[in-house]
Order: C-alpha cells, then structure tokens, then sequence
C-alpha cells in the first residue's frame, strides 16, 4: 500500500484553484448536493460516525462539536473557518488555501446548512495576503455560480463567506482570540466560561472549524463515513496532511492515511526520503512548536492520534520538523521560546512571565553559566505554565521543552559541564576549536 | 440560551473536604468564602468582570488537568475542590515570584506600603527572595498633570483599571496594548493623560491593587504652607470625605468622622477649619435659582449640575456641543475658594494673598480643577491645594494623631455651617434631592413636610423620577459614572429628552466613591459611605440650604442676592470645548 | 497632515470597507501598505478611530498587538526573514548575515535610502523552503548568496524604474 493517499489533497495542482468548472469536473460540490438532501442531524451523525478529528492541533471530535451546536436554539449561528495557520513548520491549510478553496468553500457550505447559518467567515493569517487574494475569486466564482448567496443550488438557503484577514498573532489561532480578532479586537482570548458555542462571534453561537476539517466534509458526505473511516485507524479516521520540514530530504505537504509510522514519514521516499546530505536524525518536533519532540526510540510508533498519544507524542497541526545531529537541543528549544515570548498576548502570568523565565534559563545553559539548582526552577516555570496558563499557547508552550527534558537530560547535564554535544553553544575557544 | 443559569437551582460541591450547597453560577471563589476559606485573589475585583489573568486564584477540581481558576469558574454539580493542596501552593507560590521578577519591589518608597495587595500576598506566601531573573524595565513615570501619577513599572496587568476606564466609564483614556512582556496599559500612543481623554476622574487608581496609579501627591506643600508663619491657611472639607476617613484609621466603611476629622485637621495646624457644605448649600441657592430662572425664562434645558469636576471635563472634551446645558455654578469647591478668598478675607482682615486655601476633597479631577485658568475670580488661584481623603490620612498619619483618641470638634465660623442638604451632594442623587428642597419651597411658597426624598437616593445608575411643585411637573434625572451620563447625553442629542434637571456625577455612586477615597471602595462599601451621609443628614436640625444662615448672612453682607453681579463674578463660571 | 497619506485616501480605504468596525484590521493593514513607509500613523490612526467610531485607545491596542503592524516608519520594502525553529535549523541565521551583509544594516534597521528595512519575524508557513524570507506579498525559500544578491537587485531596480 501506497503511504501517501491524496484524498483531500487530490486536486491541488490539478485544477485551476478558483474554476467552478474545473472543481465540478474533479467531483467537486459532490458532497453538498447530496448534503442538501439530507437532513441535518444525518449530516452531522456521518460526521460523527467517520470519526474525523479536529485538524487544527487539538483534535476535538468535529461531529460532537457540530452536535453541541446544533443542540443550541439561540441564533443566528456563524459558521467560521480558521485559516491562521500559525504553528512553525506547518503549512498545509496554505496548501488548501492556495490550490484547493473550493473544497473549504464547500465543507463551510454544507456547516452553513446544517446550522442554517446567514453568514460564515473565514479568518486568513495576514502573512497568507496572497493566498486571500486567491480565495475571493473562488468565492466570487461559487457566488456566480449559484454555490454561496442567495438560493444556494434552488433551495431557499442563502449563505455568504466573507474573508477576514489576519496582522501578525499567532495567539489568533485560538479560538476565542480568533474571535475577538474578526471583531476587530486585539486577539486576546476570552475568559471562558461562555463557551463560544454560546456566545461566540458578535455573541451568538458559533461554530470555529480549521481548515482541513472543513476540507474533509464534503469528502465525508460524498463517499460517506464507513468509506472515509476505511482510510485511517479505527480511531483516526481518513486521512492527515502532514508537514515536512527540517533537515529533511524531500520538504513539503503529504498526505498520509493515519496508520503510517513516523519512521515512513521521515524516511519513506514517497515522503520525506531521510535525512539531509546523509546525517543521522537526532529528534523531531511534531505537531508545531507547541507539540512534543521525539527521539529516535519512538520512530515506530503508529502515526494516529491514540498510538502517538501512549507514546507521549502528538498529531497536533500535522508538522513533522526534522533535526539531524548537529543540532542543539538546547538551542533548538531556545528559538521555540523565543517563538512563544514573540506570540503570548501578555495577558495572564504564566505565560507572559513564564516564557521569559524559560528562555533566560535556557540561555544561561548555552553558555555555561546553568547550575543544576535551575532544574528546579525550570520545573517549577513549566509546571505553573502547563496548569495554570490561561490559554492553550502558555499551556503547550512548555511542552517541547518538557519532552526534550525527558529524551535529552545528557544532553543539558553536558551544558551545565561546559559541553555541547551538538558542538553549537559556547564560543570555539570553550569548545576546544 | 438554552443554558442561562438558572439561580434557583442549587448545586452541591465540596471544597477542602466541606460539602456545601450553592445557587447555580456561584464562583469557586464565592462558594469558598462561603465556608470561611479565603482563596487569595489578585487581578479580581469583587465589582468588575472577571479577566482572571493573574491566576492566583487557581485551585484544584478533581478530574480536570489544569488548574482552574476561582475567581471566575462557577461550581459545577458534584465538583471536589482542593484550595490548599501542595500543588496549588506551588503553582501561586510561582505565580507571585514571577510577578515580583517583573516588579520593582520597592515597598518602602511606595505609596501603597502597608496597603497593598500584592505585597499582603507575597507576605502571605512568606516569598523571601525571587528566584527568578529581574526583568523589571525602566518606564518613565507620567505625572505631568494636576491629578494623578502613573508608574507603570509597578502595573501587574491586572486590567482592572481598563474595564473601569472603558467600560464603567467609557472615557477610554488607558487601554491595553502591545503584547508578551511589552504588554501594558497605556494611553493611545503614549501620549500624555493631559493630551487624552481622561477626565481626572481617578476611579483607575480605586481599583488599582497596587501602587502603579496614584493621586498626585501635594501633602508636602500644604506642609510647608502650614510652616509659614505669615501665610492663613484655611481648610475645607467635602462631605464625602466624613465617612470615608475613618477607614484609613481601621473605623468600620461608612463610620462618621466628622468631629474627629475637623480636630485632627485644627491639631495639624490649619488655622481655620471650614466645611465644603458651606458652599454645597450656597451652591443649591445658585443653582436652583438658576433652574427657576431657566424654566421661566426659556432658558435652555434640560439644565445639568456642574459640581463633578470630572464630569465637567467630560462634557467639555466629548460633548462641548451640549455645554450650553451645564449650569453655570462652579463647584462648592471652587465657590468655596472665591468666598475665602474675598468675603472671608474681608471679615478677617487678612490679605488675600496671605490665605491659602486647602481642600480635602475624595477627588483627583478636583486637583485639576482648581488649577484651571478661570478659577481665579478672587484675583488669585482660588483654591491653592486640593488633597485626597487618603492623603489627609497620610498627614494625620505623619503628624503621629491617634485618630480614634481625638475628641470631636466642631467647625470654625463663619463657612463652617452647613445643612443636611449640603452633606448628601456627597451621594449620588443628594444635589437632586438639595436642590429640590428648597425648589419647592421657593416656588410653592409652602414649606416641605417631608424631606427625604427617597426616590432620588440608592446607588441606581441613572434614575428618574416626576416632581409636581403646586401644579408645575418637574422631569428629573440622575446619573452616577461617566457610561451612564453618556446614555443621558445621548438621549439629550438626539432629542429625546424632556427632563428639566438632570444631575450628574462622574463616579459611580458619587463622590463618597470619588477617585481620592480610601482604597477598597467596592460596592459594599459605596452603601455604607451612603448610609453615613443620609445618617448624618437626617440627624440634622437645619436640612435645606436655603436654611442656613451663614449663607444667608453671606447673602446679606456680601453676595446681595442669588445670580446677582457678585454672584456671577465669584460663584460662577463657563466652559469649553476642549479636544483631545 | 503628516507625509504619505492624505485624508482624503484614507476615507477611501475606510469607504471600500463599508465603514465596518470589524474591518479594521483589513483598514489598517490597507493603510500601511499604501503609506510608502509600511507603518500607520497616529493622525491616519485618529481619523480610523474616529470614521469608525472606536476610541483611538483600541486602535492604538490593535497596531501594538498585531505583529505585521508598524506604528514607526519603515522602508518601503521590509524584509522579513523568517526566525523560527525549522528556518532556524537549516541555516537559516546564514542568511540574516547574507542580507545584513549586502544590505549594511543590522536586523530591525532601515538603508539609508529608505528602502529597505531588516526584521525577524515568527514562521509564516515557507518551511518547506527555508531558510525563506518574505517581502510584501512575495515569498522567496532556499535562499543562498547569489539568490540574495539577485533578489535585492531586482528590488532597488523596480524602485528606480517607478521614480
Ligand atoms: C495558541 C493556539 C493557536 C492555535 N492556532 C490554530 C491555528 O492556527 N489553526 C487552527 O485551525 N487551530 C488552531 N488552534 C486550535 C484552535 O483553537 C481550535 O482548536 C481549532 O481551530 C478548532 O478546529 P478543529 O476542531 O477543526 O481543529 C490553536 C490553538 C491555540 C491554543
Ligand atoms: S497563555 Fe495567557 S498570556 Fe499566553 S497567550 Fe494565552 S492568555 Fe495570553
Ligand atoms: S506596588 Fe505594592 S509590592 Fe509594589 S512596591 Fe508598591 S507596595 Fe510594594
Ligand atoms: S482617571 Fe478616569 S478617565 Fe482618566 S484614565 Fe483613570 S479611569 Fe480613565
Ligand atoms: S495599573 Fe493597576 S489596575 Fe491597571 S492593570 Fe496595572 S495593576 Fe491593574
Ligand atoms: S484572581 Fe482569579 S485569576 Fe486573578
Ligand atoms: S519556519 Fe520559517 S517559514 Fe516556517
């Protein structure tokens, strides 16, 4: 069996990204022809039944959010897509963004249905201008065509799509934060409870949906649940778009039915090929900088959300980044902090203070002047940030150290001895070069 | 909403052991207190909504993962809550540790030393030393205008100031801004207070739980004032200021320390101690006449009061096209200045350069106020200091007076006699409820029975209310904080609007909760302040202004009568437009 | 009026957005690109506050908070070079020297002449060709000396050609 299976991503590349035509002729609006014949409690229990798992990071089962919505009187309800993509090292939602609009459009259309919804947005991260720019002609393109807008295929359902541009915040691919951006706040999360299937956009209830989830909907409804679940794990149904990046041989998006090992992943020549100019791997980084790292031990575990769960790992966004031997775990952790110390709003005190806290201990092991009394601190810093933080970004953002921690404790033993392994801190001189 | 909390359904939860039963949407933080367990809490305030951002408050629920938070996470049915568990010590121990890595620690130089509720928590956390990095920068410390200071430097983003500042005022002078460790709370562009919105109001600084905003602190020159052998240094008090002080002496909210306060002030060297509600009743005089003549004569209406100085710079920086309904009256304050600076200084015999006036005020706009250009109708800067309620406690502090041991004293003559009605303009609805006293006296030539006009009184936000004076109906208004008179405002521009009195104040409440009161003002302790001012009120022999017959000399000898040329010259001003 | 923008350009831009408070960020990122000097001014930000009705504390909060915005004149061309993790270890530092070097700025200046201006920012989805940069709307990956040297020239020449 093949390891990559292009199921989601089997147009991009093939079609002109915003044709209706050419998005027909591949099958497309397949799945919201049949979706609109059916009623929206089936709609939502294929869902459910295909198993498909939030896609952008937390893996929140689509169909029981979608039911917790449904379950809500309240309306009007929006429908909203989160296109910030922020996580380092991944970049999949851009590659549907970019080749594959129609088939967000599509799977929004069909939420829209199913919630009767007037309005949905989607929230572009403004670093992907370009790829916005792409995305109104498509939208343009289904309003011409009867897709979005009034009537939608001769029913009585309207539905708009409106784009809302991101400015620079990570923190934005939270939900709440998301929200409180497409109202055009600062995105700073929202104190919860409300829930945002409550009180969500402008107050109402609201559904926030990534990217790749939406694109699997129409998928899910044409070739219906038990085919989708087929792909994947018993658990993990269909497919993921992984993120390669790193010091890897072949860089890029793949899809991948879950089920493949993250040794296929890295290595596979249909997929990253190994590693780069013949070095080893040391460690890799799944899921986005939030995520876990992994050492080589864990090579074989199954890529699918439960086996990489056991094994302290995680799907995440899907990002794969590769390292190889020269590089420095400590240092590779110190530029994920610095990461989070740019991208934490500042408003809670874990997170805020936390992340500096992190990154001056960290620095004081690349140059030697770490005691082995920090340890202690550094749990104490990561342990309030994972408990106490108010938002998942000051909660994960101590992960990867965490799981470093664990996999690589020689390694920070050696800093505090003056040694780097990797050969990267310290200046020559202090290396002995 | 399918899951409105429903407040008769009850819930039970067990906290430290202790099963306890509560209404649905009852806090963590809440259900605990009710069980005498005091969860320590930082950037919660008991009247603002909860941002829980500093997360102090944190606690453990069985079952659940993280930490929640207290001060915002209502109870869910069968929850098992642990406040004081290894865990949750830790996790605040490092909470406080990481805020004071970020904080200057500078309790002996600060002017929260000893009331502050960071350093209570790091007392309480017995925190030694901070193990972590200094990361505390170097901000500039803003106090270019009259009425408050800014250290930013000492800011723990607790974001109360900013729900104040925008939410129950709306002015929107502070915001957050940037993120991470810039994070902050500025003005827009980090212009000067004085080139923003803000109004002076200094309900920032009530909420704040740490030294970060403060009044503008002019206690050193009213001492050097009173060590001048050549210079008369008078005193006023506001009425507000009576059953605040005692609060900073460990009085109970709301206790009356008049007596004591005026023999503290006479200890402290102040030759002579005089009261604001001199001019609070000469105040109704001017005003009501005012009033009379504007709905007799066509003038315009609905006519507001002008004795919140913080609403005043509100109306002239948002609404100057409205000014035209603000009477004219200066404050008590300010008309307060101009009388000492004239009619007392001529009975003296002093020279009014040779007096100085001081106010007590529980404002920070009045520090402002007194600074503008027009209140120098005596020739001279009318009003020479104005000091908040907290720093007269300083002074009685400094000046070693043991404040429950002093005797009551009385004021000094002749601007020391007041009336009920003048000591409830310290409450919301009291310059309503004044002025209609004698309104109605005035122009029904009968005398009112009954003086408490209940329906003006409460903390409400904006009431109103129909007074019938023998046949004409008079539509009143009454707003407390800035959000609410912009409703009023509002209504005013867009015409619908027939009321004929509307009065305003700036904070919340009025000014028994004035940004210059003793720190902790809650909602709680607003009723209590109230309750001492209508205490002292009824208490009373005299209670309506036009009574008072110090002010009716002062009318005889010197004014001649309400809105007349010296009135207008002394007791009266106008205002501006002014653009931010 | 500060240089740059007129008033005039600026209700143009609030206009094509319908007035909506909501776009506001879309108004202020419009605003920046048209200024020349990629940053927003605080007139043209009062005038955003004031056409949308928001106080301009939210609109400050908003150009603070969001990364993309500058409150500080920038250069015409803001280089933004990728500083995260997966950049960082296929050398991406190699090629902040490479831009600092022909460029004779360090990270977060300004060239002289105003055109070109150096700054870090957080990954925005080119890891797959890092080390990656992005200038405007345009993204460019596998970078090496001669790919920089081209890349800066082809820049300083639009810039002659439009003047
Ligand atoms: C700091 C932070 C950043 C996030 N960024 C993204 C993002 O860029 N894209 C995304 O889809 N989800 C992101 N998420 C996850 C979302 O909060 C949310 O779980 C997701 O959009 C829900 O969609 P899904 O269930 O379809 O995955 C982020 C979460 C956090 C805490
Ligand atoms: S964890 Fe706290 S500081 Fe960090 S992004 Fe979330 S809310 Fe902001
Ligand atoms: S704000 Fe509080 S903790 Fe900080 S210096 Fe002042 S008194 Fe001390
Ligand atoms: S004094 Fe009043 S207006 Fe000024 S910043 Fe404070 S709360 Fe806002
Ligand atoms: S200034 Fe005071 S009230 Fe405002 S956020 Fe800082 S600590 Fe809180
Ligand atoms: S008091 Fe609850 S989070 Fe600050
Ligand atoms: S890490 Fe540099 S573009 Fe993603």
């Amino acid at each position: 069996m093949s390891k990559v299976m292009p199921l989601i991503s089997a147009n991009c590349g093939k079609i002109r990204p915003d044709s209706v035509e050419e998005y027909i002729n591949v099958g497309g609006f397949e799945g919201l022809k049949k979706a609109l014949k059916m009623e929206p409690t089936q709609i939502i229990d294929e869902i459910k039944n295909a198993k498909l798992l939030g896609r952008g990071g937390a893996a929140y089962p689509v169909g029981s959010k979608w039911q917790q919505l449904y379950n809500i009187e309240e309306s009007p309800k929006y429908i909203v897509c989160n296109a910030d993509e922020g996580e380092p090292g991944t970049f999949k939602d851009k590659l549907l963004l970019e080749k594959d609009p129609l088939r967000i459009i599509e799977g929004m259309i069909i939420a829209g249905y199913v919630f009767n919804s007037q309005d949905g947005y989607i929230y572009i991260r403004g670093e992907y201008e370009a790829i916005q720019k792409g995305f109104q002609s498509a939208i343009d393109n289904a309003v011409e065509n009867g897709y979005l807008g009034n009537n939608i295929l001769g029913t009585d359902y309207c539905y708009n799509l409106h784009i809302m541009t991101g400015a620079g915040a990570y923190v934005c691919g939270e939900n709440s934060a998301l929200l409180n951006s497409i109202e055009g706040k600062a995105g700073r999360p929202r104190v919860k409870p409300p829930h945002l299937a409550e009180v969500g956009l402008f107050g109402m209830p609201t559904l926030v949906n990534n990217v790749e989830s939406f694109a699997n909907i129409s998928t899910i409804i044409s070739i219906g649940a038990e085919k989708y679940l087929s792909y994947g794990t018993p658990e993990s149904g269909g497919t993921k778009l992984v993120c390669l990046s790193g010091q890897v041989v072949n860089p890029g998006v793949y899809e991948v039915p879950f089920g493949v090992t993250l040794r296929d992943i890295i290595y596979d020549s249909e997929l990253g090929g190994g590693i780069k100019d013949g070095k080893n791997l040391k460690f890799f980084h799944l899921g986005g900088q939030s995520g876990p790292c992994g050492s080589l031990s864990q090579l074989d575990t199954t890529y699918c959300y439960k086996a990489l769960r056991a094994n302290g790992l995680n799907v995440g966004s899907g990002a794969v980044v590769v390292m190889d031997e020269s590089v420095c775990v400590i240092d590779y952790l110190k530029y994920v902090t610095e990461f989070f110390i740019h991208e934490s709003c500042g408003k809670c005190t874990p997170c805020r203070e936390g992340n500096k806290q992190l990154y001056a201990i960290l620095d004081k092991f690349t140059k030697g002047e770490a005691t082995s009394g920090d340890y202690i601190l550094l749990k104490r810093i990561s342990d309030v940030m994972a408990k106490a933080s108010f938002c998942g970004l000051g909660q994960a953002a101590a992960t990867a150290f965490n799981t470093c921690l664990k996999n690589f404790r020689s390694e920070f033993d050696a800093h505090l001895r003056g040694k780097c392994p990797a050969g990267v801190c310290f200046t020559k001189q202090e290396r002995g070069e | 909403m399918n899951d409105a909390v429903n407040i008769n359904k009850n819930i039970t939860v067990t906290i430290d052991g202790i099963q306890t039963i509560v209404p649905e949407g009852t806090t963590i933080l809440e259900a605990a207190k009710k069980l005498g367990i005091k969860i320590p809490t930082l950037c919660h305030h008991s009247d603002l909504k909860p941002g829980a951002t500093c997360r102090v408050c944190s606690v453990e629920v069985k079952g659940q993962r993280r930490l929640k938070t207290s001060c915002n996470t209502p109870v869910a049915d069968g929850d098992e809550i642990t406040t004081n568990s290894k865990a949750v010590r830790e996790a605040r121990k490092t909470i406080i540790e990481l805020i004071l890595a970020d904080h200057p620690q500078d309790c002996l130089k600060c002017v929260r030393n000893g009331n502050c509720e960071l350093q209570k928590l790091a007392y309480e956390y017995q925190i030694r030393e901070v193990p972590f990095e200094r990361t505390v920068k170097d901000l500039p410390i803003e106090d270019s205008n009259p009425s408050i200071v800014r250290d930013m430097n000492k800011c723990i983003k607790c974001g109360r100031c900013v729900e104040v500042c925008q939410e129950v005022q709306q002015v929107a002078a502070i915001n957050t801004s940037f993120r991470s460790g810039e994070f902050k709370i500025s003005t827009a562009f980090n212009e000067s207070l004085a080139d923003s919105p803000c109004v002076y109001c200094g309900q920032c600084i009530t909420v704040c739980p740490v030294g970060a905003i403060t009044e503008k602190d002019d206690t050193d020159r009213v001492w050097e004032a009173l060590d001048n052998p050549d210079i008369h240094v008078v005193v006023q008090t506001a009425p507000a200021v009576r059953v605040a002080i005692g609060e900073e002496f460990d009085m109970q909210a709301g206790s009356i320390g008049t007596g004591k306060m005026v023999a503290a002030l006479k200890r402290l060297g102040f030759d002579k101690v005089f009261d604001t509600n001199f001019t609070a009743d000469l105040t109704i005089l001017e005003e009501g006449n005012e009033l009379l003549q504007r709905i007799t004569e066509g003038g315009v209406l609905p006519m507001m009061t002008s004795c919140s100085p913080g609403w005043i710079n509100y109306i002239e920086k948002f609404y100057p096209e409205l000014l035209p309904h603000v009477s004219s009256c200066k404050s008590p304050q300010q008309m307060f200045g101009a009388v000492a600076k004239t009619y007392y200084a001529e009975k003296a015999g002093i020279s009014p350069d040779k007096i100085f006036v001081v106010s007590i005020m529980p404002c920070t706009a009045k520090k402002y106020e007194c600074t503008r250009p027009e209140m120098r109708s005596s020739g001279y800067q009318d009003v020479d200091v104005v000091l908040t309620t907290r720093e007269l406690a300083r002074m009685i502090k400094q000046a070693g007076l043991d404040m429950g041991a002093l005797h009551d004293e009385e004021y000094d003559d002749p601007l020391g006699t007041s009336t009920g009605a003048a000591v409830i303009f310290g409450a919301t609805g009291g310059v309503m409820e004044a002025a209609l006293r004698t309104v109605y006296e005035v122009v029904t030539g009968q005398k009112l029975e009954n003086v408490d006009l209940k329906m003006v009184r409460g903390l409400k936000g904006i009431k109103e209310a129909e007074v019938d004076l023998a046949g004409t109906k008079v539509k009143i208004a009454i707003a407390s904080s800035l959000k609410n008179a912009k409703e009023i405002l509002e209504k005013i521009k867009a015409g619908e609007c027939d009321y004929h009195f509307i009065e305003i104040m700036a904070c919340p409440g009025g000014c028994l909760s004035g940004g210059g009161q003793p720190f902790g003002t809650t909602n709680a302790i607003r009723e209590k302040r109230l309750e001492g001012l209508y205490n002292i009120d009824s208490s009373l022999k005299l209670r309506k202004s036009h009574e008072n017959p110090a002010v009716n000399k002062l009318y005889e000898e010197f004014l001649e009568k309400p809105l007349g040329h010296k009135s207008h010259e002394l007791l009266h001003t106008h205002y501006v437009g002014r653009k931010y | 009026m500060n240089d740059g923008l007129k008033k005039e350009q600026i209700l143009g831009i609030i206009e094509k957005k319908n007035g909506e408070k909501e776009q506001i960020l879309s108004i202020l990122m419009e605003i920046q690109k048209e200024s020349g000097k990629n940053y927003v001014d605080k007139e043209w930000a009062r005038i955003v506050a004031d056409e949308l009705g928001i106080p301009l504390t939210k609109v400050y909060d908003v150009l603070t908070f969001y990364a993309m915005f500058s409150t500080e004149p920038r250069g015409k061309y803001v280089i933004e070079v990728c500083n995260s993790a997966p950049c960082h270890v296929v050398n991406g530092s190699a090629v902040v020297q490479m831009f600092e070097e022909e460029l004779g700025i360090k990270m977060g200046e300004t060239t002289a002449d105003g055109l070109f201006t150096l700054q870090y920012v957080p990954c925005f989805g080119a890891c797959d060709i890092g080390p990656a940069v992005k200038i405007g709307e345009k993204v460019y990956g596998n970078l090496t000396k001669e790919k920089v040297t081209e890349l800066l020239n082809s820049y300083r020449e639009v810039s002659t050609c439009q003047k």
